[in-house]
């Protein structure tokens, strides 16, 4: 019983993170792109914290301790981005970024 | 029973929220379904044992980082997307394409592999995962992240006080 409900929630994370990469790629605004990061990392979790009920061990759930603290520092940073490019652009429509672009 | 009703209720509230967040054209929207994949995630995560990651995922996630998105998604007054959909076309239908054949192979390969249902008692308390996170496997790399906090912390100052 237990089996195939950590397989449905392995089979849930693999659709959650494909949705968020497919969400990368055709959104346009800047904060729906991290947004979408975001869903990818959560279903990274969930795979982790499936697997970890699967093995019964306690290792995915530091991993996804540590993957939260990852995505909280990398969206106030990312946010930060965001910001700044808005005072120089001001658009948040991502073809509209080419700084790095020479 | 009724753990497996909840489970299959909150996986399909998850995806169509999930569905909403990418197809939504106004930020704020997208914003709002994102907080509601985030809480079902929590159920789960609570379902499948993991009491701690299910509080830590609604504090930290749907409390701290949701709330930051929003702050500056009315910070900078977002407007709709466009309805013309930038970008070319063909990117966009291979891109579409690309994520349906990764779905697919990734799907097969789990839902053809045989999992370990694990121990029938299952509670990774609170006490548990921190016994395991301080002890000397985890403990160099929790020192890691307070630094890739401090840091971040330093990097989001610098960048919101000068201009790019």
């Amino acid at each position: 019983m237990t089996g195939s409900l950590v397989q449905h929630a392995v089979l849930l994370s693999v659709v959650l993170f494909t949705l968020g990469a497919l969400g990368v790629f055709l959104r346009r605004n800047v904060i729906t792109i991290f947004m979408c990061i975001e869903l990818m990392l959560n279903a990274v979790n969930l795979a982790f914290v499936a697997f970890s009920r699967s093995l019964g061990t306690f290792d995915g759930q530091v991993l996804v301790f540590f993957v939260m603290t990852v995505a909280a520092a990398e969206a106030a940073v990312g946010l930060a981005i965001v910001i700044a490019l808005h005072r120089h652009r001001d658009t948040l429509d991502v073809d509209a970024f080419n700084l790095l672009k020479w | 029973m009724i753990e497996q009703i909840l489970f299959y209720t909150l996986a399909a509230l998850a995806l169509v929220a999930a569905i909403v967040v990418i197809a939504q054209r106004s930020p704020i929207y997208s914003a709002f379904a994102l907080i509601v994949v985030l809480c079902s995630l929590s159920g789960i995560f609570a379902i499948l044992g993991s009491p701690f990651i299910a509080v830590i995922q609604i504090v930290v996630y749907a409390g701290a980082v949701m709330v930051l998105f929003l702050f500056v998604l009315m910070l900078l007054n977002v407007q709709k997307e466009a309805d013309d959909p930038g970008g070319s076309k063909p990117l966009r239908t291979a891109a579409a394409a690309l994520a349906a054949a990764f779905a697919v192979q990734v799907g097969l390969v789990v839902a053809r592999a045989r999992f370990a249902s694990g121990p029938e008692q299952y509670e990774a308390s609170t006490r548990k995962v921190a016994e395991l996170l301080f002890s000397p496997t985890f403990l160099y790399v929790f020192e890691a992240t307070s630094i890739l906090i401090l840091a971040a912390l330093v990097g989001s100052i610098v960048l919101a006080k000068r201009d790019l």
